[in-house]
């Protein structure tokens, strides 16, 4: 392959970058900014960070987005791969093309929307919202994302595995546990890291589903936003970056671990 | 090509006519089963019986509906209709993980996450053997297979030829009644697949297990079975040992799909003579067919001289359109008085044996009426 290194190509790519990196990397910056002032610059301190783990608000507030995202993204895990069994495995059911655009809906769907709808779902069936709208909420929308990413595994899978499994006197549950799950393992750990970061990261949902006593960390950066940016906010963001970035790339290492550990196989059968 | 003798048991089994009340009983009785997978039908209300100790062969080209059989065997497909008798029972409610039936699958199948001692030892786990009896038939059977010390190996650092057998040894180790193998070679290269048939037959010998193939390859049937049946479109064309099938094929079709063959037409007339466009042919005798027929001309089966022959010969002349040399053999293509082509193997025994032809040249294609078969369909 020639690679075409012109300059045309690498300012395309430097402005690429800048657009989508730029706000963050000055937000990660000031957030080490000693000056009170959010605009201007004063020397590095990791002032704010002191600040932020003293603020029992913010920290309250981030304690109850993880337990939101760690309860949401486990129950759209099962949800979600269970859906991806039910599309990829059981052939032409009725009504399996409605099933999947239904699945898949989330996915387009403005989360304004969404939101707006489980709040009135809620108030209808009479609910409290709290901690628990806004898990049921977030697994609603996280379990799509999951069930793209479990079915591309299951499209591919080698079923003579399983095949080879059950002939060798396993019964099918039990193939499927000690067999198929730890083949598609790399694929439900990342859906499950994928679910967990937008999650985390979820506002709107949240604002419409969320009740007293349950306010997540975007919510509380929200309203502090509003009053004015304190640094501290800057402090806290460039965390939920780092947490997000590694969910990320950890989900994409697994997935792509799953593909390596199964490529010499597939090779293999080709030769 | 010459087909290896076959084995004593599958002999045995063979010279036992069906309906005699003497006849050992089938291990496996395949009656009347029918597969459909919506409007194609895959396998066409075939009957079979395979017996104890058997190698048997399932060939066919692809499409054919031979792995479909396989996989009814195994228990993955369920017959549409029809029984399949195991010892006298019928097994097509039993589910695979319930038959005493393994399978080698054609990609191997193997566990990617389990060690090569965790991929034989699986079917043995399912059992709930002790630990101390599952260790010593797994390494009995990796020693089996000349994979004595791969124990904690990975499948993923295995060549193509250890993967096959770690499949062979995980399909063997729980001692099936019946193995399938399905196109257990075709992932081999060419001289490796050579080695590994006669290992195969080797293995099966020392186990006495009753082999199940499928291939599509005719070379590979004929070396390791002791009996082929030939498949076309889902119903059998011809089932007995590879020497009858290659020398007494029952149709064209299967001559044709077995080795190479010539075919002249002709009509039949009482006296064992051929009326073919090349006039007078002699038959072999006893034939009691009347009217349109075949004659099937194996290539190795004729000889070519640059003069007529003398003697009792039915002869043709010709020129010689190609010469192919093959090392062993060298083929020879003759185009003959109605332009057809008729191809003619001899053997380049000697350095002197070859012919001393060149293409152009007029020559007589000759040989004895013993060497023809006659073909009605």
């Amino acid at each position: 392959m020639k690679r075409n290194i012109s300059i045309f190509n690498v300012t395309s790519v430097v402005f690429g970058l800048a657009f989508l990196y730029l706000p963050i990397t000055i937000l990660v910056v000031y957030s080490f900014n000693a000056s009170r002032l959010v605009t201007v610059w004063s020397g590095w301190s990791l002032a704010w960070y002191r600040e932020l783990f003293s603020d029992e608000a913010m920290i309250a507030a981030a304690w109850t987005s993880l337990r939101i995202a760690a309860l949401s993204a486990t129950a759209a895990t099962v949800l979600g791969t269970l859906a991806a069994i039910a599309l990829t495995r059981f052939g032409r059911f009725r009504g399996r093309v409605a099933f999947s655009g239904m699945i898949y809906a989330p996915l387009v769907m403005p989360e304004v929307i969404t939101g707006l709808s489980l709040l009135l779902l809620f108030v209808a069936l009479n609910v409290d919202r709290g901690f628990w709208t806004v898990v049921l909420a977030h697994t609603t929308l996280t379990m799509c994302f999951v069930t793209v990413i479990v079915q591309s595994r299951l499209v591919d899978f080698d079923r003579s595995v399983e095949e080879a499994a059950m002939d060798l006197g396993c019964p099918p549950f039990k193939t499927f546990v000690i067999v198929t799950l730890p083949l598609i393992l790399p694929a439900i750990a990342a859906g499950w890291m994928l679910a967990f970061s937008l999650s985390l990261d979820d506002l709107v949902i949240a604002s419409f589903t969320s009740g007293p006593g349950a306010t997540t960390l975007p919510m509380r950066i929200y309203s502090e936003v509003r009053l004015g940016v304190k640094p501290e906010v800057n402090a806290v963001c460039t965390i939920m970056i780092a947490v997000v970035a590694l969910g990320t790339v950890t989900a994409s290492l697994m997935a792509k671990r799953g593909a390596r550990r199964r490529e010499p196989a597939a090779l293999a059968a080709q030769v | 090509m010459v087909a290896p003798p076959p084995t004593a048991a599958g002999r045995g089994w063979l010279t036992t006519k069906v309906g005699e009340m003497d006849k050992p009983a089938a291990l496996l009785r395949i009656e009347n089963v029918s597969k459909q997978f919506g409007p194609l039908t895959a396998v066409d209300s075939l009957s079979l019986e395979i017996g104890h100790g058997e190698f048997f062969a399932l060939l066919g080209p692809s499409g054919c509906g031979k792995t479909t059989l396989l996989r009814m065997l195994a228990g993955f497909e369920t017959p549409s209709s029809g029984r399949i008798l195991l010892d006298g029972e019928d097994i097509v409610a039993v589910p695979p993980h319930r038959r005493p039936i393994n399978m080698m699958f054609q990609n191997y199948a193997l566990f990617p996450h389990l060690t090569v001692e965790g991929n034989v030892a699986f079917g043995l786990r399912q059992e709930r053997l002790s630990r101390a009896e599952i260790a010593t038939r797994v390494e009995e059977m990796l020693a089996l297979v000349r994979l004595k010390g791969f124990n904690r190996r990975r499948i993923d650092h295995l060549s193509g030829g250890q993967r096959q057998r770690v499949a062979l040894a995980r399909s063997l180790v729980k001692r099936p009644r019946v193995l399938l193998l399905d196109e257990p070679l075709a992932a081999l290269d060419k001289k490796l697949r050579a080695e590994t048939q006669f290992e195969l037959m080797e293995l099966q010998r020392k186990l006495g297990t009753t082999f199940v193939i499928v291939t599509h390859d005719q070379e590979e049937a004929m070396i390791v079975a002791d009996r082929i049946a030939v498949m076309d479109r889902g119903r059998l064309r011809q089932v007995a040992p590879p020497n009858d099938i290659y020398e007494r094929p029952n149709s064209r079709w299967v001559a044709e799909f077995i080795g190479e063959v010539s075919l002249i037409e002709g009509a039949l007339r009482a006296g064992g003579i051929l009326d073919s466009v090349f006039g007078p042919l002699r038959v072999p005798p006893n034939q009691t067919a009347r009217g349109k027929v075949w004659l099937a001309l194996r290539p190795e089966k004729l000889r070519l001289s640059t003069t007529r022959p003398e003697g009792d010969l039915n002869a043709l002349s010709g020129t010689v359109s190609e010469i192919g040399y093959r090392g062993g053999v060298s083929i020879y293509k003759v185009r003959l008085a109605d332009q057809s082509l008729i191809k003619v193997a001899l053997s380049n025994s000697g350095p002197s044996s070859r012919l001393e032809v060149s293409i152009g040249a007029t020559i007589w294609v000759s040989w004895p009426k013993e060497n023809g078969v006659v073909l009605t369909q």
